[in-house]
């Protein structure tokens, strides 16, 4: 069942166009990462997720609420934490949580807990009678996290939580994330993309407004990389390897490999790249049968660096291309 | 009612920054200098005539002055900084009304206001311990001062939620009071239309200790205008292609 349901939605701002005719869903208990550069228009489609501002155009639902029609409902469902890191800077962290706790609706009753739930969940417990104006900036960003989690939101909507924090807690930031979206449905946001490989269970890629990918990542992999690659590294007489390699079924290509090796243990590598059936079985058994000794046989995963460049070049190279098209005409 | 919620933080806010307590203080050294003045005066040359046209008068008319120096710094940051901060974009995500985040804003600015002049009321009551003298004038003049403060107050709320810059927010709200103002400078050159509009025309009868309904009823009518003006321009946001 879909959580969320955007239908071609589209956002202008004045003559920009900065979401062109947007469509996807997000089904409840996933957790989707939203990548793209600046400006491509992922926080235009969160803000109208988060019922921020209306689309130009289209329909959004969260929950099967309507984000226009319906935007209260949609408020009390989702948890969103901006982009700029936005929080009072006059308040003491425990004073603007109790505020959220009552803005978001929280039960009298229950307000403490939810208020001493979120402190703990975010590592703020020893700040929490500080002045947010006065804390690092990792704690400002945890104070954020914690005011979407406010009232057990069924949505998150995360626009870039991990940005200017330090590796550490980038990590704890993570752990919260994968925890958090075992039971919630998560939209997030981001340039760092081993973050999406790590919490995320689909991709959206948009570029200038547009969605260039909705895959899961494991799609995304066999999409882009139809031929997967394998590293060889051997020692010995191996002047006849590439050859054998070369004629085993399936393989498109054997190169030379360029990085150094590190280890200096006199080896020499290829690439060997192949069609989708595993072939590491018969590359090390033609290895062998040159009398070569075999230091290294690994399938090379491809990245999602790889993937993501790859794909917002070729929209480069479309929207270029389309745009000489229409400038000759 | 969530603009409960709203109100409490806008005075967590304002306490939290010292900015109400830097502004109270300015508004009482002046309040409480104008009335030392204005009692001075009325102990040398107003030993027979009437304690409301010789003190009371002068001394909301002087009160009226602080109110219109104080309270566009007091109104300033209501929604220009909530802009600039950003903070904004969690309040427009988080289920609360409009207009409740309106009337808690406006309602905490009026409440530090009222605390302002709750403590200029010692003034009168020292002045009591040796001076008897009736109470409905100077309370006629307070009714008024609050009245007007409300005005004030709205004015401000309205003008905060067009700018994210504070600065630009407290000099317009200083511009249209104060042209409001001078627009009836020269009562000779106006017509009785435009001196009923006027807020400082308006407000000169309950200085003299009279307080009339359409006098309140305008006041009224002018924060409620003001106030569903902000709630249109924070609605703006629905059709307008800022980011």
């Amino acid at each position: 069942m879909s959580m969320i349901r955007v239908e071609n939605v589209t956002k202008r701002f004045g003559p920009i166009l900065a979401v062109d005719k947007v469509s996807f869903q997000v089904s409840r208990g996933e957790v989707v990462g939203f990548l793209g550069p600046n400006g491509a228009g992922k926080s235009t489609t969160m803000r109208i997720l988060a019922g921020f501002f209306p689309p130009t155009s289209g329909r959004a639902s969260v929950g099967d609420h309507d984000v226009v029609s319906h935007a209260h409902q949609v408020k009390e469902i989702v948890g969103y934490f901006p982009e700029r890191v936005s929080v009072y800077p006059d308040l003491p962290v425990h004073n603007f949580l109790r505020f959220v706790a009552e803005a978001k609706g929280v039960p009298r009753s229950e307000r403490k807990r939810a208020v001493g739930t979120v402190t703990e969940a975010c590592g703020l417990q020893e700040v929490r009678t500080r002045i947010i104006g006065h804390l690092s900036k990792g704690y400002r960003q945890r104070v954020g996290i914690a005011q979407a989690l406010m009232h057990r939101p069924q949505v998150l909507i995360l626009d870039e939580p991990t940005i200017g924090l330090d590796p550490a807690q980038v990590v704890e930031i993570r752990k919260l994330l994968r925890t958090l979206g075992s039971e919630r449905t998560v939209i997030l946001s981001t340039h760092i993309l081993s973050e999406v490989s790590s919490v995320c269970d689909r991709v959206i890629i948009i570029n200038r407004g547009r969605i260039l990918a909705s895959e899961s990542l494991e799609t995304l992999r066999t999409q882009l990389h139809r031929n997967r690659q394998v590293r060889v590294a051997v020692t010995g007489a191996h002047a006849r390897v590439p050859e054998a390699l070369n004629r085993l079924p399936g393989v498109v290509q054997v190169r030379p490999d360029q990085v150094a090796h590190p280890a200096g243990d006199g080896s020499t590598g290829w690439i060997v790249e192949h069609g989708g059936e595993d072939v590491r079985t018969e590359i090390s058994q033609a290895v062998l049968d040159q009398g070569c000794g075999l230091l290294e046989l690994r399938s090379l995963e491809p990245t999602l660096e790889d993937m993501y460049l790859q794909l917002i070049r070729q929209a480069q190279e479309e929207y270029q291309a389309g745009h000489t098209g229409r400038g000759e005409r | 009612m969530k603009f409960w919620c709203v109100f409490k933080k806008e005075l967590q806010v304002y306490y939290g920054s010292f900015i109400a307590y830097a502004l109270s203080m300015a508004f009482l050294v002046l309040a409480g200098y104008f009335f030392y003045t204005d009692m001075i005066f009325y102990d040398l040359f107003g030993d027979f005539m009437d304690i409301t046209t010789s003190l009371w008068f002068y001394y909301f008319q002087d009160l009226r002055f602080f109110s219109l120096l104080i309270l566009p710094l007091l109104t300033m940051r209501l929604f220009a900084e909530e802009k600039k901060l950003g903070t904004i974009e969690l309040l427009w995500t988080y289920p609360l009304k409009d207009s409740h985040l309106i009337l808690g804003k406006f309602l905490a600015s009026f409440f530090v206001f009222f605390l302002m002049l709750a403590a200029t009321l010692l003034y009168p009551l020292l002045l009591s311990t040796i001076h008897a003298f009736a109470w409905g004038p100077p309370l006629s003049g307070y009714c008024g001062i609050l009245l007007l403060g409300a005005s004030f107050i709205a004015c401000g709320t309205f003008i905060s939620s067009l700018t994210e810059n504070q600065l630009v927010s407290a000099m317009s709200t200083y511009a249209v009071l104060v042209s409001w103002w001078f627009l009836t400078w020269n009562e000779e050159a106006v017509g009785d239309e435009l001196l009923g509009i006027s807020l400082f025309d308006r407000f000169e009868p309950f200085a003299k200790g009279v307080i009339n309904t359409k006098d309140v009823f305008f006041f009224v009518i002018v924060t409620l205008v003001f106030l569903y003006l902000t709630l249109r321009s924070m609605e703006s946001r629905k059709w307008r292609g800022t980011r």
